[in-house]
């Protein structure tokens, strides 16, 4: 029993008992038979496939194609170039916010990075339109392509991430540094990365005159309709937008891209619904990626291990038309304390497509870095590596001075470090081995991740018959939000889960905000609470002025809604159906409607952040390099937990992120041409099911009354913060090889 | 050139008159049968996520030619439930949380019960694991996935041995 | 993919009649052919279907221990033929080692000796690739090339061949029976792969229209039954080609080496056989010093092609314990986990 008042109104309490419990999904059904309805499962009548061509070359000019070719092959339809392609009211490279990013569909023959596209052609099949892709052969006016985080002259940036500022100080890290007893410099490479959901991008488009109605993954369908209400000059109340289940997004498909903009071009062009989905290479280019980076850390710590100053100049990368910086350094803001603190960035102009919140954007290569780097100053200190961190550990957030919302990092710590064995671990490296001779070695991260939260709204209907129906235009990519909103609805209004509806994906439903920045829970869920508050104020309302109710009079004393019924608060024996109240008045349902939003007094008072340990263990082949995690512990701290059963799974996938991250996944470019080498999935390596064969989430405890009136922190992030870090630790501890350049590969372990 | 091709989906016989011999069975099955429980994730064979039983055998959908399957029977993720009841392996999956975003999940499930008939794998996860490795879930679920296989194979066994 | 032809001959003739037309190309299972043509790479004009041939699905084990495997047997179907993976167990565990349950259900025993190169420029249809284009040019010299070849390479291609199962069966004297519009005939596994020279688009002996249409191993080749191991050192645990692989098999007489066989995957265009390494192991001790003797000398003439000397010592690491491994004895059952360094060593540890 969720027994803790919903809401933040007094007057009246709403008790449930679904939050917290780990429920099964209830899009498993759905999802374990095939039922479950993806954007490229649609098929409206009369739809055509669209297949893109895109540019091989990284910068220069589309010369032409060979148009005959491809409509010359059978089944095509129509080719759509810069010549042909309907007209847009707004400009795709404008810039009206910060959200939206310049994207390329045709507005001109310009090529500016690999995999662009170039044209889209039509077809009755999708046989006929990917042939005739292949066949359009475009020709080029190649430049010479910028490539590498040493391509270009380097920038300062006026903000990273989402709107930081590009640097920040705090203390005296010049002093801090001259006055330590241990110092480092290190200098950390990541790799790019691409998100590589499992669902290519793709969309469904039809016309109906000036309406629109659009079958495509989004994790933030109302910034979607707006952008494209500017772009085709329509209002966003003309455009549809059914987004049920997304086949993952990591924040690919947080805001409108390109391919998306061309199907519904397509669609515009040939007066018929379109259907166009990515090739898995043509993932590599027009919808973001995690870009590189190269991290220049300085730390020093007092002859005790007390740090006495942390710096990271952080190096990354950006497309030559538009601006996400990956905001690398900043993840050394909130997590050790420290009297001197330094983060900065600068970046290059390459010629790729624009990078993208990518899972844990700048906390993810930040981390690997940043807990790489804490592992080296513990060595030199002569430390554990837990008991350095514990040492270090940060009371108050240490570029702010703002005391936790509420901080159980401790906890996590203290209960990763006994479930994994920690304290068996011997202080030096290559001291293990296995049965099999195998070096064996045991890392640990930290993991953090800010609480966010962005704006969204919901409505709550309490209907004559007793039961709820629950709105709002969440997104699901595998989050558990049919499941774990669900559960907040149903505790929001007093009724068991299985008397509530809840409606969802949809843009017609409230705006739900972003799913992104692991903020989607915190949210939408407060918005859904908030509603399901309002509506039983008004149902409490609609008693307690009602003599023929047992409530009446009740307005002041309040009343607790519990399992479809009124109680008075100081007399639950009194009570009454949400039903009989509803006959008695009269009326067929009754409405209320909620806000989530981040609270700016709270946020000035505290700094609030989710937290983890993470523990790894990774085997070495002492001779060849070859590595595998064969272990991974991680403890987690993020207020609130909804559903422990999802919450887990993610937690667990963040991790499997980490170990990639540490050990597989990386975009190989050729240095003179730009293009991605390994664009595919056989060779941009994501680990297997054998890569990890054991993983655990624990799920501490963590009382926050601060972050949001649920508790609630997000969990899609965090883990692999911490993990990648953990697992390139363990790898030294392995094998005393330090690796600084991501993911490591066996050639950096075998000594040749 | 029209090919004509006799399929088995699900169960059901299906004569497909083929106008175009460049149709894999992932794309029939998609496009034209509109049974699109069966993903495509990369079209090359490399993420597993088009799997379906071909002849009893876990085949990746997207590299299978119809044409040069005339006769064959296909099962997909549509096909697996019986009368409104979930196979082992699907209600595993549920309740080892063994998917998230659900788009490698169909593929999942079939290679599971491809592999659990395979009969390799025994009880030993390692076994599972590799067995299993043919299938990318970015989500990355894979712990639950490894759960769910061998807590639905052990329900089968019992489940054939009762019978 | 472009539009062809599909032919669906009923005999093996009639298969050679239609290949070799210009333009055509056999299909099989298609795991490595409808890829290259979904990429573009080949764009064959017609596809003599295969499938339907009489007689090409057998394995056919002789009484003197040697077997005939059909070209059409699937990899999976192989590997777990009883009798096949107790008289070649290194063949079965390279096998298992490749790609995942899936594609090993589907690919043929022909289809895996046929398999192109995973080398991203020829994939890379923008790139100069002489193997794609004779003449064009190399685009993976000076390239990405830290997994390219280190033996038999040529200015013109430094790409390898991809395949496990043709290592251990260069190792074990394999033969291929090839039909041809002549009549059949053998061609030894070890001739049947050219290495690039100045002509890298001429992968194999093969003619057009030439059908591969079974694999021989001799009977000699399952004495080596007890002492054969295939190891592959990869990027991730499963489901990735080779970075280096090693197929080790040794007969035993009193504690000794009485003959070796060793062949290497991922150096070179061709399954690489180290005979030199063979003969360093005639009559030598099963130890240490042995096998990296053995191990220099099915390295010599090794040198980078680009950024990938790594791979030279790497290999010579592998052989060297693909040898110890041989030596332990194969296990009962191929490992839970092919091939891999992680898989349990039987017996005492292996590891230095």
């Amino acid at each position: 029993m969720s027994d803790i008042a919903l809401t933040s109104a007094p007057a009246h309490l709403r008790h449930g008992s679904s939050i917290g419990q780990p429920l099964t999904r209830r899009d498993g059904p759905l999802k374990v038979t095939g039922e479950a309805r993806y954007a490229a499962d649609n098929h409206p009548p009369g739809m055509l496939f669209a297949v893109l061509a895109v540019s091989t070359v990284a910068r220069g000019r589309v010369l032409g194609f060979d148009l005959a070719a491809a409509k010359g092959h059978p089944g095509v339809v129509e080719v759509m170039t810069p010549v042909n392609r309907p007209p847009l009211a707004g400009d795709p490279d404008g810039k009206e916010s910060p959200f939206a990013f310049r994207m390329d569909v045709l507005q001109n023959d310009r090529v500016r990075y690999p995999q662009q596209p170039v044209a889209v052609v039509i077809a009755e099949t999708l046989e006929a339109a990917t042939e005739g892709a292949a066949l359009l052969a475009p020709r080029y006016e190649a430049e010479p392509a910028r490539v590498g985080l040493d391509g270009a002259e380097p920038f300062a940036p006026k903000v990273v991430g989402a709107g930081n500022p590009a640097s920040a100080r705090h203390g005296d890290v010049e002093s801090g540094l001259r006055a330590a007893s241990h110092r480092l410099e290190a200098t950390y490479e990541t790799p790019a990365q691409y998100h590589n959901a499992m669902e290519p991008h793709a969309i469904v488009a039809a016309w109906d005159g000036d309406t629109l109605s659009i079958d495509t993954p989004s994790q933030g369908m109302a910034l979607t309709q707006a952008r494209i209400a500017g772009l085709f000059g329509i209002p966003p109340a003309g455009i549809t937008i059914r987004s049920p289940f997304l086949g993952g997004g990591f924040g690919s498909k947080g805001l409108l891209n390109g391919p998306q903009v061309l199907g519904i071009l397509a669609a515009r062009l040939v007066g018929r619904p379109v259907k166009l989905v990515l090739r898995r290479e043509q993932m590599y280019g027009p919808v973001g990626h995690r870009a590189p980076t190269r991290q220049t850390i300085r730390m020093g710590t007092d002859a005790g291990g007390a740090f006495t100053a942390i710096a990271n100049q952080a190096r990354t990368a950006t497309s030559t038309f538009d601006d996400f910086i990956e905001p690398a350094a900043d993840v050394a803001h909130a997590l050790y304390a420290t009297p001197a603190l330094l983060t900065g960035h600068d970046a290059v102009r390459l010629d790729t497509g624009t990078p993208m919140f990518m899972r844990a954007p700048g906390e993810a290569p930040g981390s690997i870095a940043l807990e790489s780097a804490v592992d080296e100053m513990a060595e030199a200190c002569g430390m554990d590596p837990l008991a350095f961190r514990l040492k270090n550990y940060a009371e108050v957030e240490p570029s702010s001075g703002r005391p936790f919302s509420s901080k159980a990092l401790r906890e996590c710590y203290a209960q990763g470090a006994e479930r994994f064995g920690w304290s068996r671990r011997p202080l030096a490296p290559r001291r293990m081995r296995d049965e099999a001779g195998l070096l064996v070695g045991w890392g640990m991260g930290t993991a953090i991740f800010p609480a966010l939260m962005f704006a969204g709204h919901a409505r709550a209907v309490l209907k004559a018959d007793g039961t709820g129906v629950v709105e709002t235009g969440a997104h699901d990519m595998g989050q558990g939000a049919w499941t774990a909103l669900a559960q907040i609805a149903a505790d929001g209004l007093g009724l068991p889960l299985d008397r509530i509806e809840f409606r969802s994906g949809h843009s017609a439903l409230p705006d739900a905000g972003l799913a992104g920045g692991s903020a989607h829970t915190a949210t939408a869920g407060v918005a859904i609470d908030r509603a399901g508050a309002d509506a039983i104020a008004k149902l409490a309302g609609l008693a307690t002025r009602d003599r023929r109710s047992p409530l009446f009079g009740a307005g002041n004393a309040g009343v607790v809604a519990r399992d479809g019924r009124l109680h008075r608060r100081d007399d639950e024996a009194r009570s009454e159906g949400y039903a009989d109240i509803l006959a008695r008045a009269g009326l067929g349902e009754i409405e209320g409607r909620g806000t989530g939003a981040a609270d700016p007094a709270a946020q000035a008072a505290f700094a609030m952040h989710a937290h983890g340990a993470v523990f790894a263990e990774v085997k070495v082949d002492p001779e060849f390099g070859q590595v595998r995690c064969t272990r991974l512990v991680g403890a987690f701290a993020a207020g609130r937990v909804v559903n422990p059963r999802m919450v887990r799974s993610q937690y667990k996938g963040g991790m499997v992120w980490g170990v990639s991250f540490a050990l597989h996944e990386q975009a190989v470019t050729d240095g003179r041409t730009g293009r991605v080498m390994n664009a595919n999935l056989a060779e941009y390596h994501v680990p297997v099911n054998a890569d990890v064969p054991s993983l655990e989430a624990i799920l501490v405890h963590e009382h926050d009354p601060h972050v949001n009136p649920l508790g609630i922190k997000g969990v899609g992030e965090i883990a692999i913060t911490g993990t990648a870090g953990a697992v390139a630790n363990a790898v030294w501890h392995a094998t005393g090889v330090r690796c600084r350049h991501f993911p490591i590969g066996l050639e950096q372990l075998i000594g040749v | 050139m029209g090919l004509s091709i006799a399929l088995t989906v699900n169960g059901a016989p299906h004569r497909v008159e083929l106008e175009d011999p460049r149709v894999t069975l992932l794309d029939l099955l998609r496009e034209r049968l509109h049974l699109t429980g069966t993903k495509k994730g990369c079209d090359r064979g490399q993420c597993g996520a088009c799997t379906v039983l071909l002849d009893g055998r876990r085949t990746n959908a997207c590299l299978a030619l119809v044409a040069a399957h005339d006769g064959a029977d296909v099962l997909t993720i549509e096909g697996l439930a019986s009368g409104g009841e979930l196979h082992p392996v699907q209600a595993a999956f549920i309740a080892h949380d063994a998917l998230q975003c659900g788009f490698c999940t169909p593929g999942q499930i079939m290679s599971a019960v491809g592999l659990i008939a395979e009969g390799h794998a025994g009880n030993d996860p390692e076994r599972v694991r590799e067995g299993m490795s043919g299938n990318l879930c970015r989500c990355g679920a894979y712990a639950g996935i490894t759960e769910a296989v061998l807590d639905a194979q052990g329900r089968l066994a019992r489940g054939s041995e009762a019978a | 993919m472009n539009s062809f032809e599909f032919v669906r001959p009923a005999t093996v003739a009639e298969a050679v009649a239609a290949a070799s037309a210009p333009g055509a190309a056999y299909h099989a299972a298609g795991t490595n052919l409808l890829d290259l043509m979904k990429g573009g790479v080949a764009r064959p004009t017609r596809l003599v279907d295969v499938n339907r041939l009489p007689g090409l699905d057998r394995i056919e084990h002789a009484p003197d221990g040697g077997v005939r495997v059909g070209a059409l047997v699937r990899n999976a179907d192989l590997a777990h033929d009883p009798a096949f993976s107790r008289r070649f167990p290194a063949v079965a565990e390279a096998l298992l080692s490749g790609a995942s349950a899936q594609l090993r259900n589907a690919a043929t025993v022909g289809g895996n000796l046929l398999q192109r190169t995973r080398c991203a420029y020829f994939y890379d249809l923008a790139s100069a690739c002489n193997k794609r284009e004779p003449g064009a040019g190399c685009d993976a010299r000076g390239g990405e090339n830290r997994l390219h070849a280190v033996l038999g390479w040529s200015g013109s291609c430094i790409a390898t061949h991809p395949s496990d199962f043709c290592v251990p069966l260069a190792a074990l004297g394999a033969t291929v029976e090839i039909e041809s519009k002549a009549g059949r005939r053998d061609v030894p596994l070890l001739d049947f792969h050219r290495l690039p020279g100045a002509a890298p688009e001429r992968e194999t002996v093969l003619e057009p229209g030439d059908l591969v249409v079974a694999v021989r191993l001799p009977a000699e080749a399952a004495r080596f039954a007890a002492h054969a191991r295939y190891l592959k050192v990869r990027e991730r645990t499963s489901y990735a080609f080779a970075v280096v692989s090693a197929a080790a098999a040794l007969r035993m007489e009193a504690g000794r080496i009485a003959e070796a066989r060793i062949a290497l995957g991922g150096v070179a265009l061709k399954p690489w056989r180290a005979h030199d390494a063979e003969a360093a192991l005639a009559g030598a001790q099963p130890d240490a010093a042995s096998f990296r003797r053995a191990a220099e000398a099915a390295l010599t003439g090794a040198e980078p092609s680009g950024g990938n000397a790594f791979k030279i010592e790497l290999a010579r690491r592998i052989v060297a314990r693909a040898l110890a491994m041989a030596a332990g004895g194969t296990p009962e059952r191929v490992p839970a986990l092919p091939a891999s360094p992680f898989a349990p060593a039987p017996g005492a540890s292996v590891h230095v």
